[in-house]
């Protein structure tokens, strides 16, 4: 299968601080891809380069073999694209149901009138209740998005980003900060979707890069470090010295 | 995720504010026959204008700070326009949103791409520029302002001239900026818009242009403060440098701000509140800006969501009660 996204040369420098440098990342059509790496190396202003958020110093982005390193941020969702974020991103004063159906509502000719009633978007409603309760939110349909616990906004914003139903998903991070069973419920939830998508996750819990992702990459200091599958990148000494050795195994 | 805790509060929320603005409604008809037309006109107008204000305010998450400017310019376009073209009022008030909701393109566009305290001061710069334009040009005759506007006739047909009749084609106009603003609130792109507000960058990835849809709400915002300048100034007959001031712009904030941003029932109590304070301590003469200070303080510093804010707490207090008593 061939590639969904590649970088040439990605680099991006903050001042004289280079925090991405020369980065040639490929991501297979279909695969479930691991970027990882200590704190700091780069894997967050990676994904805001990769999801336009930030343009890069130099280097180039494709997918699919188109560039797109000059596309805006809210094109990509139409191109296929869409990215969860770090730190959990819910809309707070919008209940549960109101979070994904606002998602959901983006590919509606009517997303932007503001004279057709709220009912208009009711069509939506089974759609976001199916998706709700496939992250076991269903219950919680109708309270608002900030009074939910921290996992649950996790789940909630998951919820959000398979609504878009992309053909590559970025996910930062998507099991910090979370309990066994909601890691848990997480990972059967991103199996399930990847098996007809694709998947670039920056995640630090190993036993979940170890038994989702086929590919992984180790950035350190912005730059790759290794690239393979598990047993090959657990086994590389300068991993296990960098990254590895520092707390993680 | 043993537990379940649901709470229902928004959909409380919604029960005694509808109740609430189907009861002002009812009074509204009623009114003048026990109070002041006049009175009741300036109400209304400012009831619309915060209402306009809060959908940037309170549904937009910007704080502008020269929403007089669009009040204002309306006030001028229709004052001027009713005295020197042979036009209808409701064709004057037309052209006044119009020419208003125009500049919120304008203003607008130059001022969404900042945020926060940045985007308070270039609102601000931009209606100052607006009020000594207004200050300055000979056919807005300077402290004096446009006096004297006629009401005519509405469609050509119903003298204005009478204060009652004059109420109720206000209240008429007014029920038709309100209602569309409603409309707006609670529609797709209204939920797009509170997305933009609770988060940008997330909204963004989600594939909606944050700014276009900002500059959107500031546009019907812009153009529904116009409509209540060119109410207000066919009403009183009179276009003057007070309605471009900063202190208006000011008073609207205040008045979204004691009332409770984001609500719909907010700006309105809030605007009440303020012209009838206006109104009570007029007499006090420049004490009105110390009273109105204070309770702005008070407010901001006591009040979680102003007036509404309280409203909310007393209702759930009562219904934890009555449940307890189950
Ligand atoms: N806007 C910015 N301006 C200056 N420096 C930045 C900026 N954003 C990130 N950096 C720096 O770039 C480096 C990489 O940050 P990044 O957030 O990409 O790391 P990360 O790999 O995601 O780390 P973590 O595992 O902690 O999330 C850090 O040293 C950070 O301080
Ligand atoms: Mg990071």
């Amino acid at each position: 299968m061939g590639l969904i996204l590649e970088t040439r040369d990605l680099t991006k420098r903050f001042g004289a601080f280079q925090a991405v440098s020369n980065v040639n990342l490929k991501v297979e059509q279909g695969a479930i891809h691991a970027l990882i790496g200590p704190n700091g190396a780069g894997k967050t202003t990676t994904f805001n380069l990769l999801t336009k958020f930030l343009q890069p110093t130099s280097g180039q982005i494709l997918f699919n073999g188109r560039d797109i390193t000059s596309a805006q941020p809210q094109d990509l969702p139409k191109a296929g694209i869409v990215r969860s974020f770090q730190i959990s991103a819910v809309f707070g004063e919008m209940t549960v149901a109101q979070n994904v159906r606002v998602a959901l509502q983006r590919q509606l000719k009517i997303a932007l009138q503001f004279w057709r009633p709220l009912s208009s978007l009711s069509q939506l409603n089974d759609k976001a209740d199916s998706l709700l309760e496939a992250v076991g939110l269903r219950d919680f349909r109708s309270i608002k998005a900030k009074e939910l616990s921290y996992g649950r906004k996790r789940a909630l914003e998951i919820a959000t980003t398979l609504a878009m139903d992309p053909e590559l998903l970025l996910l930062d991070e998507p099991t910090s900060g979370l309990g066994h069973e909601d890691v848990d419920r997480i990972a059967a939830l991103i199996q399930s979707f990847a098996k007809t998508r694709t998947l670039l996750m920056v995640e630090h819990n190993l036993s979940v890069v170890s038994s989702l992702c086929d590919r992984i990459t180790v950035l350190t200091r912005g730059s790759i470090l290794v690239e393979g599958n598990y047993n090959t990148v657990s086994r590389d000494p300068a991993v296990i010295e960098a990254y590895l050795g520092t707390g993680h195994a | 995720m043993t537990t379940i805790d649901i709470k229902q509060q928004p959909v409380a929320r919604l029960e005694w504010e509808k109740v609430a603005l189907v009861i002002l409604l009812a009074l509204a008809l009623i009114a003048p026959s026990f109070v002041y037309p006049l009175f009741l006109v300036r109400i209304l107008t400012f009831v619309l204008f915060a209402s306009a204000y809060n959908l940037i305010f309170g549904y937009a998450g910007l704080l502008g700070f020269g929403h007089a400017a669009f009040f204002g310019l309306a006030s001028y376009a229709v004052a001027q326009s009713a005295k020197t073209l042979p036009i209808t009022p409701e064709i004057a008030i037309l052209f006044g949103v119009f020419v208003s909701a125009a500049m919120g393109v304008v203003f607008g566009w130059l001022a969404i791409r900042r945020q926060g305290l940045y985007f308070a001061m270039i609102t601000l710069a931009l209606a100052q520029i607006v009020y000594f334009f207004f200050a300055q040009v000979e056919w807005a005759h300077g402290e004096d302002g446009i006096q004297s506007v006629p009401r005519g006739h509405f469609l050509g047909l119903i003298d204005l001239s009478d204060n009652m009749v004059m109420y109720y084609f206000v209240l008429g106009v007014f029920l038709i900026g309100f209602l569309f603003l409603l409309r707006v609130i609670a529609s797709p792109y209204g939920e797009v818009l509170k997305a933009v507000r609770d988060n940008e960058a997330r909204a963004i990835s989600l594939g909606y242009d944050a700014n276009a849809i900002k500059l959107i709400a500031f546009t019907i915002s812009a153009g529904l403060a116009g409509l209540a300048g060119g109410l207000n100034a066919l009403s009183f007959q009179l276009a003057s440098l007070s309605d471009v001031h900063y202190l208006l712009s000011a008073e609207v904030i205040l008045m979204v701000l004691i009332g409770g941003a984001a609500t719909t029932i907010g700006p309105v109590l809030g605007a009440v509140v303020v012209v009838a304070m206006q109104n009570y301590f007029a007499p006090f003469g420049a004490w009105v800006l110390v009273f109105q200070g204070v309770i702005f303080v008070v407010c901001v510093l006591t009040m979680r969501n102003g007036i509404v804010g309280v409203i909310d707490m007393l209702a759930k207090a009562w219904v934890d009660k009555s449940g307890k008593a189950y």
